[in-house]
């Protein structure tokens, strides 16, 4: 450990603005550039659940037609 | 081998594979970049002429070494789709652009951010940003030019010419930059950084530029799921594994 | 073309493209005058802009004169391919049994002499309106005429991949703009060091070099990226 404080982690000699600053700009887009595709699958999985029971409804009430 | 790769291109395989490797990398690529950012920014020493500011090449230098490798990685996968017409490398150069593109744009704003406290300057015509700045819009112009076709075949063709091209280029363009630099360079601002750098502060680096290959690999591993998901929405191995969970 | 005809030598090929195509640019002199036009145009806004002081612009001149001709090839290139895409004859011409790299180089080269070359032998004119001094026009002339052979080149592959594309202008001026940083970087750096004494050889010798290495790749390129446009 570099720093004797929490305050001097904060300030880093005058250059912790540009520091903590370059490491937010990072961060966020680090964060959206995983977080962003998996939504992606996720709703696709969901897409394509939803698509499988509405085909499986689909052929059930047509094999239930076809009885009658 | 070259099984490996046969079934490399093949979509249900790959879905399967990639789904075991994302589970693993995702954690090691978070604990890495924590770890390596808790290092670089609390544990390593101050440079002796930058002071703190230093510590922004932590993330600046891995981006930047990843974009361009990335950039590689795109045009590799363009020419195995030139080559071979394999619908996964498609895939794979269609997946890699904006993930590039969104770590050049980081490595600029971080050198940006660095260069205030270094050279008093938000933005100066360092080689280094410049060259990125190039490489920026070399991804911006293959994710434009893929969105512009309508057929997404063509698209991927198109765009795995461009990004071949702008691969053979690429070294000529550093280079010439280098030389524009270091001709035009006034001596005021001159900073010959290429001393030896001590291990303290180069293993954080070195632990960063990993964590950023990590996370290249597992973004552009998402991506690749997202986009064969909705691309095999009709096939019956997707069906069948959406049936089977 | 009936099959039982032999096949042309690829010489023939290139020259008979090449003066279909010269022809067909001597029809409209408009083309052949336009760039020029539009160079000497611009020319005239930057002691304008910057204003009269000779020594600001002769210091700017080598920057001001390669950046417009890169201006210039943007926008010749961006209807390189456009009347020979809409009315069909790019089809004959990839249906056609010889190497699309070949006759697309031939009509490059065509009109690489109506526009590029024109542009490398009136430079001159326009260094001296800009001031530039005496010594760095020969050199000013022979720089562009290596670099606008690059500059086409990378233009005709910026063309060929967006022909087919509705409103590819911008498009196109964003793919063509990072490769030619180089031709520029060594076009003007060669012409600066004309200016003050040094050695523009060197620079020189790479701008051909360039133009050497992209007559052998951008064909190529050139080649498939035009058979992608036909079957989008």
């Amino acid at each position: 450990m570099y720093f004797e404080s929490l305050a001097a982690v904060w300030h880093m000699d005058g250059h912790g603005f540009y520091v903590w600053l370059a490491y937010a700009l990072t961060a966020l887009p680090l964060v959206l550039m995983v977080w962003l595709p998996l939504k992606r699958i996720r709703q696709h999985w969901r897409w394509l659940q939803a698509e499988q029971r509405r085909s499986a409804a689909a052929t059930q009430s047509t094999a239930m037609g076809s009885d009658v | 081998m070259w099984t490996f790769i046969h079934k490399l291109g093949s979509p249900p395989w790959f879905f399967g594979f990639s789904g075991t490797l994302v589970r693993w990398l995702l954690p090691v690529t978070v604990t890495l970049l924590l770890v390596g950012a808790v290092w670089g920014l609390l544990v390593a020493p101050p440079d002796f002429r930058q002071g703190n500011s230093y510590r922004i090449i932590y993330i600046h230098v891995p981006a930047a070494v990843v974009a361009l490798a990335g950039y590689y990685v795109m045009a590799f996968a363009g020419a195995v789709s030139l080559i071979w017409r394999i619908k996964m490398a498609d895939v794979t150069m269609r997946a890699a652009a904006p993930v590039g593109a969104v770590l050049t744009a980081i490595a600029l704003v971080t050198g940006a951010i660095w260069g205030k406290p270094t050279w008093g300057a938000w933005w100066v015509w360092d080689a280094r940003i410049t060259s990125m700045l190039i490489l920026l819009f070399l991804y911006l112009g293959v994710v434009a030019l893929f969105e512009a076709y309508e057929n997404k075949t063509a698209a991927a063709r198109a765009c795995a010419v461009l990004s071949l091209v702008g691969m053979v280029n690429i070294p000529i363009i550093y280079k010439s930059v280098d030389w524009w630099y270091s001709l035009h360079q006034p001596a005021s601002i001159k900073f010959t950084g290429e001393s030896a750098i001590d291990s303290s502060m180069l293993y954080p680096l070195l632990l960063m530029i990993l964590a950023f290959y990590c996370l290249f690999a597992l973004t552009l591993l998402l991506n690749m799921r997202a986009e064969l998901l909705w691309n095999h929405r009709d096939s019956g191995w997707l069906k069948q594994l959406v049936g089977d969970i | 073309m009936p099959s039982d005809q032999p096949l042309l030598s690829l010489r023939v090929v290139f020259l008979r493209q090449f003066l279909r195509h010269g022809r067909s640019i001597m029809t409209s002199p408009a083309d052949v005058a336009n760039p020029l036009l539009f160079f000497f145009m611009v020319i005239t806004l930057f002691p304008l802009g910057l204003g009269p002081d000779p020594t600001t612009l002769a210091a700017l001149s080598p920057g001001i004169l390669w950046v417009v001709a890169l201006l210039a090839s943007l926008m010749v290139s961006a209807k390189l391919f456009a009347s020979d895409f809409e009315d069909g004859s790019l089809e004959q011409l990839a249906l056609a049994p010889y190497p699309l790299a070949v006759t697309a180089l031939a009509e490059i080269s065509a009109q690489w002499l109506a526009t590029g070359f024109l542009l490398a032998l009136l430079s001159p004119l326009f260094g001296v309106m800009l001031g530039l001094p005496d010594e760095g026009l020969l050199t000013l002339s022979v720089s562009l005429l290596l670099g606008t052979v690059c500059l086409t080149l990378i233009g005709a592959l910026g063309s060929a991949l967006t022909v087919s594309i509705r409103r590819g202008g911008l498009l196109l001026s964003l793919l063509i703009i990072p490769l030619n940083v180089p031709v520029l970087i060594f076009g003007t750096t060669a012409v600066r060091e004309a200016v003050l004494g040094g050695n523009p050889e060197s620079w020189l010798a790479l701008l051909g070099g360039l133009a050497l290495g992209s007559l052998v790749v951008a064909p190529l390129a050139i080649g498939a990226a035009l058979r992608v446009s036909l079957d989008s």
